[in-house]
């Protein structure tokens, strides 16, 4: 795939790298056991330790731990068993203890891969260099107040997990593929909710470009951008720019960024003017972590089939394709409803492709259209399955089963309820329905001498008039077979 | 009557020879007899009288002892200063473990004593409220306390109270109990919690212990000691009972003399105490073994790196944000933070930031901080190899007795000498003891200090309190 | 000397301490003589030793994921400085 950019003189290659930081999906924070909730009111979560009062001390959060080997195993990383929280020292509002407990060099995990797919079918792996965890940071309100900033730290000691990429990423669209695929792993493994309006992740990109073949050039950091169209738009933004600067004569500054989403740009942060020296060493208060191989294997017994072997399953045994396939995945909650359409009537396993346009285009569409997800779903997948059984043993038509689905929806009913109560089930008995044919072709004479003559359309009208004196119940299929048979 | 120990002062409570509140009034009383001091830098007597009067009774031996609480510990009902203008005026809402133990067992507070600002000294000359006097000295030449737990040693020494604790980085309880001729522990690492102590250096901080006898800190430290789930550095381990155990039989122990402490330039006097306390062991049938400690020369500048180090990541806290004094210079938040700090913090205090910023600081990790991390490890196996060979260390506490107020003013190494027998235990996180034994050619208590194995302060208390009872 | 007026105010900026001009020189003097003082170590072969960070023996202790539910805003907040309703309050800072 040609990711190059065309600049005024000659191609450019991007070359970028993710830094990605995802809340660690938890009760209470990594230090200490203030609720992680968004949204509660201002500095309601924080704890005295939160707050780095005078003799305050952290213990380790255990379940965040667990999360974060659950993260590296998803990853197919190395999960390191020792490894040492570091404090990264540095003065801020929103950054009490006046440093951030992370981990520096030893992180809990190590390196790792992330496959991304293309529309094409392609495939390309983008390597994990490590995964660590750390403590978010408050937050800082800067325009409330003309002289004054107001600081929140109710997201102060989160937990986080730092996912650091290789700069394998040559282009704006598999950077969103990238970080996509990482949020859809995260929110199967549950350790992540993914939600990145609520900031839970984020990313900082570090890009720079390069004449294909040459050495790396200088890269900016983009920090913290929390939308899959801000990291697309900044990313095409400064790759012109720092294009335009090259080729123009002028040398790149190894800056860091912001992305102002109103304008559209990026420009250079005011307040990291002198380079950040964070006097990394190890937290005192914390020994290190030493992790046991069967704490690391219980984890990942635990660990669902994730997405990109779901994929590999639906493809292989369950003959979809891979467009197919790629749809369902996106959503763990989507995969498990798939899925146990067929825990429950394994016979559909041969109607896959049915059952598959069943939930993305019919169930899909109407969950969007009533504003919920499919955990909210008033259909089950059992009743779904059953529905589609209907279709398949002829019992219903795949007309009338749209509207019973949509009556499935309201009421809540089962399929074979609302089936019986409207009398819905599709007729197949060829006597009737020959009768019926006989009917209609006899009070329609003139339009018989007209098919007769030539004008075959006609056989849409016969069609119609059969379904509406069977009342839509005439087995198409049958239907169109015998009425060919008398129309000759 | 005269109160000089906690266990006979408690015999006198249970058996209602005195009060409570008549025990406090003569302690309230001392305390203002003798501001001049200025062991105190919270002494409020309605205070007190609220403690007493909203006392439940324990059964304890504590119960209505009246102690001092070193102003580095975070207490619910008296400000906390760590004898800094950065935190003149905070009040926790909390209460230090420490002292929520001496509290569940019914002892009174009198008051916050004065000490370094941010424990950072050997002399008590740089609180943020004055020097502290050292009880012994004339009229004519004040005398340091030691430092930096001064005002809880003179205190003690003073008589103003019947206990006092405070905290020991490098030397900061051992050193001030021989200036002060008082008992002095500093516990193993982990033993009592950090919690709620104001930190300065992380891995070397301790909570313990001045009392006027032995037998009182067996008792005082059985109450502070004990594994806190809020302290990640804290020992899961049940405490002994220190004070029901000392045993005065010391026959079979071997005692280690080490070869590295006999420091030349140091006053004939202190070897002579050393000597004899030497001797006093031989007649109580312990062995004597010279051992060695070959790093103990690099204990110092071990310390000087990591101690500061730390202390200038603990106290990045202190910003004028969250609580403590705020400079009135605040037109941006960096100038707030640089003025509130320059304003805020002391002489000593911000040299020790600086260093500590330094050692950490890219490209200098390695040959300082790292450095002395290793060179901490090979102090730490020295001890570990000598108690191969002995049970027990016994040195000098301090290289000199009481000196003047004023002096080694000039050059901060030179007070730093001062913990040259104290810091290598404190590096390796053993306990020590430090108990008066002589007296200098001016007639000035001097201290012997005793140091044990990791968790093994029985022995501590075993030989400190045979000393104490055959000292000449 | 080993630590110049330059690298004197350096550290005092990371250190967010203000050090004035009269302050510079005595205050780089008592440093650089503390920092050769301490570079006494180098005397001291480490190869092959471990840096001991923590006297401590003990594991790390791991805490069970249960949230405390108490608001303390009204407690954290309370020493502050500068607040307004329930947030802390500092001069502005500008991006």
């Amino acid at each position: 795939m040609n990711n190059l950019i065309k600049g005024k003189k000659s191609d450019w290659e991007i070359v970028i790298g993710l830094e990605i930081h995802a809340q660690v999906k938890s009760n209470s924070k990594l230090f200490s056991s203030s609720p992680t909730k968004f949204g509660s009111s201002p500095n309601s979560q924080v704890s005295l330790v939160d707050a780095a009062m005078p003799g305050m001390l952290p213990v380790i959060n255990e379940y965040c731990i667990k999360q974060a080997v659950k993260t590296g195993l998803g990853l197919e990383a190395k999960i390191n068993q020792y490894s040492v929280f570091d404090r990264k020292n540095y003065f801020y509002a929103d950054l009490p203890q006046g440093y951030q407990i992370s981990q520096y060099k030893n992180p809990i995990v190590g390196e790792g891969k992330v496959t991304i797919d293309f529309r094409d079918g392609s495939s390309k792996d983008i390597r994990i260099v490590r995964l660590h965890l750390e403590q978010d940071a408050g937050k800082s309100m800067h325009d409330q107040n003309p002289t004054k900033t107001y600081v929140d730290l109710n997201r102060s000691g989160v937990a986080l997990m730092e996912i650091v990429s290789e700069p394998d990423l040559r282009s704006s669209e598999e950077t969103a593929l990238y970080i996509t695929k990482i949020r859809t792993i995260l929110m199967y493994l549950d350790t992540c909710d993914g939600n990145m309006q609520e900031g839970s992740l984020r990313a900082d990109v570090n890009i720079s470009v390069r004449k294909p073949g040459d050495n790396y050039g200088t890269r900016c950091e983009i920090k913290n951008l929390n939308s899959i169209k801000f990291i697309k738009q900044a990313i095409e933004y400064e790759a012109r720019r720092q294009i335009e600067i090259i080729e123009d004569g002028g040398t790149i500054e190894q800056n860091t960024l912001l992305f102002n989403t109103q304008s559209g740009k990026t420009k250079p942060m005011r307040s990291k003017e002198e380079a950040h020296d964070y006097r990394y060493f190890p937290d005192p208060d914390l020994l290190p972590l030493n992790l046991e191989n069967n704490f690391i294997e219980k984890i990942r017994r635990e660990i669902p089939l994730l997405p990109d072997q779901r994929k590999v399953k639906y493809i292989n045994e369950l003959k979809l394709s891979n467009y197919d396939s790629s749809v369902l995945i996106a959503e763990k909650e989507v995969s498990d409803y798939f899925d146990s359409v067929f825990e429950i009537h394994e016979e559909l396993k041969d109607s896959s492709k049915l059952v598959a346009n069943w939930i993305t285009s019919e169930l899909f569409s109407i969950l969007k259209k009533n504003e919920i997800n499919i955990l909210q779903s008033p259909i089950s997948s059992d009743y779904l399955g059953q529905l589609i059984l209907l279709i398949k043993t002829n019992k219903i038509s795949g007309k009338i089963a749209k509207d019973v689905f949509e009556e499935m929806f309201i009421n809540k009913k089962s399929p074979k309820d609302i089936v019986e109560e409207k009398g819905l089930i599709q007729v197949t008995d060829i006597d009737e329905i020959e009768s019926i044919i006989d009917q209609i072709l006899e009070t329609n004479t003139d339009k018989l001498k007209d098919y007769k003559s030539g004008k075959t359309k006609l056989l849409g009208y016969f069609i119609g008039q059969a379904m509406k004196i069977s009342k839509g119940k005439a087995n198409p299929k049958i239907l169109n077979e015998i009425l060919l048979k008398k129309l000759t | 009557m005269d109160f000089i120990s906690i266990k006979e002062t408690a015999d006198k409570l249970k058996n209602k020879k005195i009060s409570i509140t008549e025990l406090s009034n003569i302690f309230i009383d001392r305390i203002n007899k003798n501001a001049n001091l200025n062991a105190y830098i919270y002494f409020d007597e309605d205070n007190i009288n609220h403690q007493i009067s909203s006392l439940f009774h324990q059964e304890s031996l504590l119960n209505g002892i009246p102690l001092a609480i070193k102003d580095l510990f975070c207490t619910k009902n008296m400000p906390t200063t760590a004898a800094s203008k950065i935190l003149k005026n905070f009040k926790p809402t909390y209460e230090s473990f420490v002292t929520q133990k001496l509290l569940n067992e019914g002892s009174i507070f009198l008051g916050k004593t004065n000490c370094d600002e941010f424990a950072m000294g050997s002399a008590n000359t740089t609180s943020y409220f004055g020097n502290v006097v050292n009880p012994l000295s004339t009229k004519k030449i004040p005398l340091v306390p030691g430092g930096s737990s001064g005002g809880s040693a003179a205190a003690v020494a003073a008589g103003l109270c019947l206990g006092a604790t405070g905290t020991d980085t490098g030397g900061s309880i051992r050193q001030p109990a021989s200036f002060c001729g008082i008992v002095g522990i500093k516990p193993t690492y982990g033993l009592c919690s950090r919690w709620g102590i104001v930190a300065f250096a992380s891995s070397l901080d301790q909570a313990g212990i001045f009392t006027n006898c032995v037998d009182d800190a067996a008792i005082l430290m059985e109450s502070i000691a004990g594994y806190d789930n809020k302290d990640s550095t804290s020992a899961n381990i049940e405490i002994p009972n220190y004070y029901k155990s000392i045993n005065n039989d010391l026959s079979g122990k071997t005692v280690g003399i080490p070869f590295e402490y006999n420091i030349s330039g140091i006053p004939e006097e202190i070897s002579i105490i050393w000597e004899e306390a030497i001797k006093t062991l031989e007649k109580g049938g312990v062995k004597i073994k010279k051992i060695s400690l070959p790093h103990t020369k690099y204990a110092l500048p071990t310390y000087y790196i990591i101690a500061p180090a730390e202390a200038s990541s603990n106290l990045a806290r202190y910003d004028g944000v969250k609580y403590g004094f705020r400079s009135e210079k605040n037109e941006s938040l960096d100038e707030m933070y640089e003025m509130t700090r320059k304003e805020g913090f002391g002489k000593e205090v911000k040299r020790r930031i600086l260093i500590g910023t330094y050692v950490l600081s890219a490209g200098y990790y390695d040959a300082y901080y790292l450095k002395a991390q290793k060179v901490r490890k090979l102090i730490a196996n020295d001890f570990i190899n000598s108690f191969q060979e002995c049970d027990f260390i016994l040195t000098p506490t301090t290289p000199s007795a009481a000196f003047p107020i004023g002096e080694k003013e000039d050059d901060p190494i030179k007070m730093y000498l001062n913990d040259i027998f104290t810091v290598p235990a404190s590096l390796a996180g053993i306990p020590g003891i430090s108990i008066p034994y002589g007296k200098s050619k001016e007639g000035l208590p001097l201290g012997i200090q005793i140091l044990s194995k990791h968790f093994d302060e029985q022995t501590l208390f075993n030989v400190a309190s045979y000393l104490e009872r055959n000292n000449e | 000397m080993k630590i110049d007026k330059k690298t004197t105010l350096k550290i005092a900026k990371l250190s967010r301490i203000k050090i004035e001009d009269e302050e510079v020189d005595e205050l780089s003097a008592q440093l650089s003589s503390i920092v050769d003082w301490v570079e006494k170590l180098n005397e001291v072969n480490t190869d092959n030793v471990e840096p001991l960070s923590n006297v401590s023996m003990a594991k790390l202790p791991l805490r069970k994921d249960v949230e405390d539910l108490n608001d303390k805003s009204e407690e954290v907040l309370s020493n502050a400085p500068d607040k307004l309703e329930n947030y802390y309050a500092v001069p502005k800072v500008v991006e």
